[in-house]
């Protein structure tokens, strides 16, 4: 059975739980979507741009010394942080941005985190021509300075959200506001696998291309697939794309890595599948980190990309057929893994792809070295340096 | 019968519009609240709507997000809500309508919710995130208890979302007067009316219309084209303002007061 199903159900999951203002929008965007992923034009246009500008195909790098240092299974590093703009984000804000040159919506918003999603939606704004607003909260806005500058830098509007937790999912909120009140005029370019149909399926289709990609180098490396893939999960959309084009091989496992924050027992955290239960935020029924009366809940994560209540759909669907298997890390153990694979391998990763890092340290040395083991990197951390010398008491 | 369908006919009869108002359950506390139903009544309302404090409701604009803000402090769930409407059963029978994000009673379970809601006095449920294309987990209890579900239509609406969702929709259809979220700003009456005779043509069921109906002035120009006139953040503001002052209750009442004096048939 494909899926989602119709009504853009993952089993339970999914949904549509919107304003009726923006239901034609997403009957529209589906039915666009639908219409245009089957067109030899809009294929080759993506594939263009994801060659020629994105730099795809990018490189699944054998970790030599992180393997040799872990002392288990051989480790490969799927390098989405070498796409233009620094992460995965810019596959789905590329294929977004394309569509809405079939809908003929002369303006964009994006919600976003830890900015990688705002800098990937400046950018095709700018590349397209397009008028952008970004929406991001003003913790994040703190944490994540150079990249509200980037975003600036490149014509959009940052605007600061300073409600609830000021993080992704206030930023959110404002988003779909914003949404509502110029729907026919603005398209919204969501940045993971989450909210209303059909984004959620949308953009797992537009991030597949890394599991396309790391399906194909694995099999030409090694000859055969691995056992295990890694990646860590806030919405999950590098999660998903990863995962997808290996939903079918039952023997590889799969791994989703949550944001611990300071231990799961603490409170303060964004491990949804931990500590949350099915709810309905922003658009979609999915795990939700929520009290017993069904108010959401904050979160806490050193990586503000992972810091959010819920968790995209298709996720809870993995998590319940058991397909996925989810765990969190702490920030301590993200961090660890930052200077862990810095030194090991000379490659800085976001701290969100930290999170899988650290995972893979300690689920690699359980595994025998004959044994391969995929891990998403699915940004790099060149945008977290200065918070990681604020971590370590550093003044720069 | 239902009270909602008693007020919608008995105003049809006396050829007049239904003032439908509309509170933040617990703002500035349930107690108040109460107090403020039952003022709300004699100013003249027809119809009471209490908002179910959300801590994300992405629907609504900043006068009602810091209402639900206030509403959450002061200790405020749909269970005490219930409670709440079930205490004021024995003063009025006024038509209560409860507009709840789905979450709140996605988390207290539908069927039970639709119960308890009944079993306490609630007459119509509006749950802004949820199209009536998600509405089936409510829609067998709701029916079988005689709850109203009613749902929104906007000006981005399509014929055929019109046609499905004036069918869908019991008590009134809630026409949502701009492209935007609670609180904006009403500029365009005749096009209201345009389409709100374009939801006649599907439904015999009474619209009522909200979002940025704010002044006496807009209640009597919307209460022209449409069998209700709901008003939220216009009250709400005046709620914000008072909460704290001990004028809370006269200043409020005042305000419906003059709305449903602008109403009248001249």
């Amino acid at each position: 059975m494909a899926i989602p199903d119709r009504r853009g159900r993952f089993g339970p999951y999914g949904g549509r739980y919107v304003p009726e203002t923006l239901m034609p929008a997403l009957l529209e965007l589906e039915e666009v979507y639908q219409r245009t992923r089957r067109e030899k034009g809009f294929q080759a246009e993506l594939r263009h741009y994801l060659k020629e500008y994105v730099g795809r195909p990018t490189p699944l790098y054998f970790a030599q010394r992180l393997t040799k240092r872990l002392g288990g299974a051989k480790i490969y590093l799927k390098r989405e942080d070498l796409c233009h703009t620094g992460a995965h984000k810019i596959n789905n804000a590329i294929g977004q941005a394309l569509l809405v040159k079939h809908m003929k919506k002369p303006r964009l918003i994006a919600e976003t985190g830890a900015g990688q999603h705002g800098v990937a939606t400046a950018t095709v704004a700018a590349m397209f021509g397009l008028e952008c607003e970004i929406y991001m909260g003003t913790e994040d806005m703190q944490r994540q300075a150079l990249n509200v500058f980037r975003m600036r830098l490149l014509g959009s509007t940052v605007t600061g959200v300073d409600a609830g937790s000021r993080t992704l999912k206030d930023a959110i909120s404002e988003a779909m506001r914003d949404w509502t009140t110029n729907v026919r005029t603005t398209h919204y370019v969501l940045g993971s696998v989450l909210g209303a149909h059909p984004y959620p399926m949308m953009i797992r289709d537009f991030q597949s291309v890394i599991g396309r990609e790391a399906r194909k180098q694995i099999l030409a490396a090694e000859g055969r697939l691995p056992d295990c893939l890694i990646a860590c999960v806030g919405g999950g959309s590098n999660a998903m794309g990863l995962f997808h084009a290996f939903a079918q091989d039952k023997k590889v496992r799969m791994v989703g890595v949550e944001a611990g924050g300071l231990g799961v027992e603490s409170g303060k955290h964004a491990a949804r599948f931990a500590g949350g239960r099915p709810g309905v935020l922003q658009g979609t029924m999915t795990y939700l980190l929520q009290d017993e009366n069904g108010q959401v809940n904050l979160t806490h994560s050193v990586s503000a990309g992972l810091d959010y209540a819920a968790v995209g759909p298709e996720h809870s669907y993995y998590k319940e057929t058991n397909r996925a298997q989810y765990t969190s890390v702490t920030d301590d153990e993200a961090l660890a893994a930052f200077d862990l694979l810095a030194r090991e391998e000379g490659i800085m990763p976001a701290l969100e792809s930290a999170h899988a890092i650290a995972e893979v340290v300690k689920c690699a040395p359980t595994m025998k070295k004959s044994q391969v083991l995929i891990v998403n990197l699915s940004g790099r951390g060149d945008k977290d340096v200065q918070q990681v010398a604020r971590i370590k008491g550093v003044t720069l | 019968m239902n009270r909602l369908d008693q007020t919608f006919s008995r105003l049809k009869t006396a050829g007049q519009q239904a003032l439908i108002t509309y509170l933040m359950a617990g703002d500035p506390s349930l107690q108040e609240t109460e107090q403020l139903v039952l003022e709300l009544e004699r100013a003249g309302a027809d119809v009471i709507e209490l908002g179910v404090p959300f801590s994300y409701p992405i629907a609504d604009g900043p006068v009602i997000q810091k209402a639900a803000e206030r509403g959450l402090q002061s200790g405020t769930s749909l269970r005490k809500i219930l409670e709440s409407v079930r205490h004021l059963r024995i003063s009025t029978q006024i038509p209560i309508v409860l507009m709840a994000y789905y979450n709140n009673i996605h988390a207290l379970g539908e069927a039970e919710f639709c119960r308890l809601a009944v079993e306490a006095g609630v007459d119509g449920l509006i749950v802004p995130d949820m199209p009536a294309d998600e509405a089936g987990p409510l829609r067998g209890p709701a029916d079988a208890l005689g709850l109203h579900l009613i749902f929104l239509l906007a000006p981005t609406s399509t014929a055929s979302r019109r046609a499905y969702v004036a069918k869908e929709s019991g008590g009134f259809v809630y026409y949502v007067s701009i492209t935007g979220i609670t609180g904006a700003k009403l500029h365009d009456v005749a096009s209201v009316g345009e389409n709100v005779a374009k939801i006649r043509k599907y439904t015999k069921t009474p619209v009522a219309v909200g979002f940025g109906v704010a002044t006496p002035e807009d209640a009597a120009r919307v209460a022209q084209v449409a069998d209700g006139v709901i008003v939220g953040s216009a009250i709400v503001r005046r709620v914000g303002a008072h909460g704290q002052d001990g004028r809370l209750v006269e200043e409020v009442g005042a305000f419906v007061r003059s709305l449903k004096e602008a109403m009248q048939p001249v």
